[in-house]
């Protein structure tokens, strides 16, 4: 693993399944009455947000406390130079804390690359989503989740074929899944009206279809973006309704997708918009298993960036890490 | 002002050609001869003599953009350390933006600007008149008041801005004939390039940045030479940056159109590649685009549809830049790089000869601003406006070394092929040895 988990281009194969079967190895550790393992204890991680995301923070809160990190959560919200501290001073003061690992979500692409690159911080950086840039563990949360419901929860994910539908112009999950989804062998088509696909998708490594009916009669798993309502005003697409008629999964549609088959959503939805609120529900749905599936990968993947040993190999870089793979 | 110094310059090769020796006197040059044949005693105590062999005597560099910060925001350049700037970079003219605060608007404001060049006696600081009322792309600002002030301003701009009011545009284009004078566009389609962050492009597209669009450019070119034509005006676009704002420009020259373009130094040298650091001194207005067409670019100024090289120097704060890409300000400083960049784009590359470089970054401005004193031949009776480069002494950018007030280079720690030695302000020298010198 690199030092930082900033792009899911970070992750080779080898990195990707290392922290899919680190995180079901967690799953199985923490499904256990006692929920907490002592491997990061003296360890600080610092959730630093600046946008509002409280499924985000309190996944990587609940992931770091399981561990047994000390969490600082770090609201900044419209923090930028025009608005108050900025990201540099932000930084500085993490670092005066002796931050180990920092968790930032920021509504400017890019800015935790910067953080990274910076010389601010000597810790690690784990991006939890920036802008319309990424969202990597977004990607390995989902991908998990696949590879528990089409490949018995083993190995990669080659040959399965995921159909995402939604807004991919504004989407870090879409990004960060397409890179992540290719690196394990899955075949990614991308469906939106051409006004919500960015200059260059074409380039990108995966399919990209206008038209949802013909995505779902072989599709393994479909995977639902949010739309927000602002791009309405901004003439992406008519209105709430037709989006809804062209690329919403409904009951109907649901119903031509393969039995075996999962519905996802990165969540918030938009429940009647572009998931009718029966498919969100139906038993075929993952989408809350994803939020529990959040918790294992961002405990995997501040495992191996803070600590780097194998697990359960008995080769721990901290006096705490054995009694906590055994516990 | 004291001109009892005469210099001597010797062997320097004269827009690159053949070795020859030059006096300056009395703020002219007084005589061009033959290496050794002037008929000045350089022993005498009134002389400086400069060895000038194996450098390259251009005249004085003449910029048609740059943004001085005042009056408004000093903290980030002033006149006085924008003038040093210029000078350290081979310059003896510079055109000033009008999007200071407040804006430079009206007579009052350019003639301060004005003052305050001739005060630093680095370069003459020529201001550029806004075009419309603080750049507000409503109402036309008071043109003839700034061309008729101590300032006699011919260039007028709203750059930082586009004037994209189609009506605003031609009226404007129309009125600046009754004093010569030219519109200087900023093409820039505002609705397209709302919040745009880099070039649109496949790197956008993985960067997760807006894109701004080279139609959002090409459009408004299109628009404004068919303008330019139709009521018979001049127009100039500011910082062309993509291959089809070339061509446009390209198909307006050859149905005679009276159009002028100028390119940047760093749309010449850096493409968008630079933007996957997130490093927001690489971030620009108009952006940092693709290889192709940082080809067309040097193609288009090397055949001349593209008359000139400008700077747009912006100085910016490093506050303004040590901060996430999106909050950070665009622009990139540019006066002091400017001929080691073209150096590198255009004559190491054999698109332009040193005599080219004399035309593109001296001759064509001045003609372009109307700038009477600069941009003139090498000869005797001219204003001894000049600028001495070392063509083959590479320098690597520091930060720390630069006159500027705001170190926002996106060129630190390059190597840059080529120096500035000297420049001579009408026979004063203004930088001797690589350094400034103050009056």
């Amino acid at each position: 693993m690199k030092r930082h988990l900033l792009s899911s281009a970070d992750l080779d194969r080898d990195d990707a399944l290392l922290v899919l079967d680190t995180a079901a190895e967690l799953a199985a550790l923490t499904g256990r009455t006692v929920k907490k393992l002592p491997t990061l204890r003296g360890r600080t991680v610092v959730n630093l947000f600046f946008e509002d995301s409280t499924r985000t923070r309190i996944s990587f809160e609940a992931a770091a406390k399981r561990l047994s990190a000390d969490v600082i959560n770090f609201s900044a919200k419209g923090s930028s130079v025009s608005k108050g501290e900025s990201l540099k001073d932000t930084a500085l003061t993490l670092e005066a804390m002796g931050a180990d690992a920092v968790v930032i979500r920021h509504a400017a692409s890019g800015a935790p690359h910067q953080l990274a690159h910076s010389g601010w911080i000597g810790g690690s950086v784990v991006n939890a989503g920036d802008g319309t840039h990424e969202h990597p563990t977004q990607a390995l949360l989902d991908a998990f989740t696949m590879r528990r419901h089409l490949a018995g929860g083993k190995g990669d994910l080659e040959g399965r074929k995921v159909t995402i539908v939604g807004d991919v112009l504004h989407s870090r999950v879409a990004r960060s899944n397409v890179l992540l989804l290719a690196t394990l062998g899955a075949e990614v088509t991308l469906v939106a009206p051409p006004t919500l696909f960015p200059v260059g998708v074409e380039t990108w490594p995966c399919a990209t279809s206008y038209d949802l009916d013909s995505h779902l009669r072989d599709a393994d798993a479909v995977m639902l973006l949010r739309v927000q309502l602002e791009r309405m005003n901004a003439a992406f697409v008519p209105s709430v309704r037709e989006y809804s008629r062209r690329y919403g999964l409904d009951k109907q549609r649901m119903s031509t997708m393969p039995d075996h088959a999962i519905v996802m959503h990165p969540g918030p939805m938009n429940r009647g918009m572009e998931i009718a609120s029966d498919v969100a529900d139906a038993p075929r749905s993952v989408i809350v298993e994803q939020v529990a599936n959040g918790v294992s990968v961002r405990m995997a993947v501040l495992y191996l960036l803070l600590g780097g040993a194998q697990l359960g190999t008995g080769e721990p870089d901290t006096d705490d890490a054995d009694t906590g793979v055994e516990a | 002002m004291r001109q009892s110094v005469t210099y001597l310059i010797r062997n320097a090769h004269i827009l690159g050609g053949d070795a020859a020796d030059l006096v300056l006197r009395d703020g002219l040059i007084a005589e061009i001869a033959s290496p050794g044949g002037t008929a000045i005693d350089g022993a005498s105590q009134d002389v400086v003599t400069i060895d000038a062999t194996g450098l390259v005597a251009l005249p004085g560099l003449v910029d048609l953009h740059t943004h001085l910060r005042e009056p408004g925001r000093e903290d980030a350049e002033t006149v006085e350390s924008g003038s040093r700037a210029a000078a350290a970079g081979g310059f003896t003219a510079v055109f000033a933006m009008a999007n200071t605060s407040p804006v430079a608007d009206t007579a009052g404001t350019v003639e301060q600007v004005w003052r305050l060049g001739r005060e630093a006696g680095f370069v003459d600081v020529q201001p550029v008149g806004a075009v419309t009322m603080g750049l507000g792309g409503q109402q036309l600002a008071e043109l003839g008041a700034m061309a008729t002030s101590a300032a006699s301003v011919r260039v007028f701009s709203d750059d930082g801005k586009c004037v994209h009011d189609a009506v605003i545009m031609r009226r404007a284009l129309e009125y600046v004939k009754a004093f010569d004078g030219v519109i200087a566009q900023h093409a820039q389609e505002p609705r397209l390039t709302e919040d745009a962050q880099m070039n649109e492009g496949v790197l956008s597209g993985i960067l997760g940045l807006r894109g701004w669009p080279a139609v959002a450019e090409e459009a408004i070119i299109a628009r404004d030479v068919l303008l330019a034509e139709h009521v018979g005006s001049r127009l100039h676009i500011c910082h062309v940056s993509t291959s089809g704002s070339v061509e446009l420009i390209r198909w307006a020259k050859s149905r005679g159109i009276n159009v002028t373009a100028e390119v940047t130094p760093h749309h010449l040298l850096l493409t968008e590649q630079l933007v996957t650091s997130y490093d927001p001194v690489f971030k620009v207005n108009p952006p940092l685009r693709s290889d192709s067409d940082v080809e067309a670019l040097r193609a288009g100024l090397a055949d001349g549809t593209i008359d000139a090289v400008a700077t747009d120097h912006a100085p910016h704060t490093s506050e303004d830049k040590d901060c996430e890409w999106g909050a950070a300000a665009m622009g990139m400083i540019g006066l002091e790089t400017a001929v080691g960049v073209v150096a590198a784009a255009m004559v190491e590359t054999g698109l332009l000869d040193w005599a080219g470089v004399a035309d593109r970054m001296s001759f064509r401005p001045a003609r372009i601003g109307r700038l009477e004193g600069h941009g003139r031949p090498i000869e005797v009776g001219e204003p001894a406006n000049l600028v001495l480069i070392d063509p083959h002494a590479a320098r690597k950018v520091d930060r720390e070394m630069l006159q500027s007030k705001s170190s926002n280079t996106p060129y630190a720690g390059r190597t840059l092929p080529a120096s500035v030695v000297a420049t001579f302000l009408r026979g004063r020298a203004t930088l001797l040895g690589g350094a400034v010198v103050d009056s």
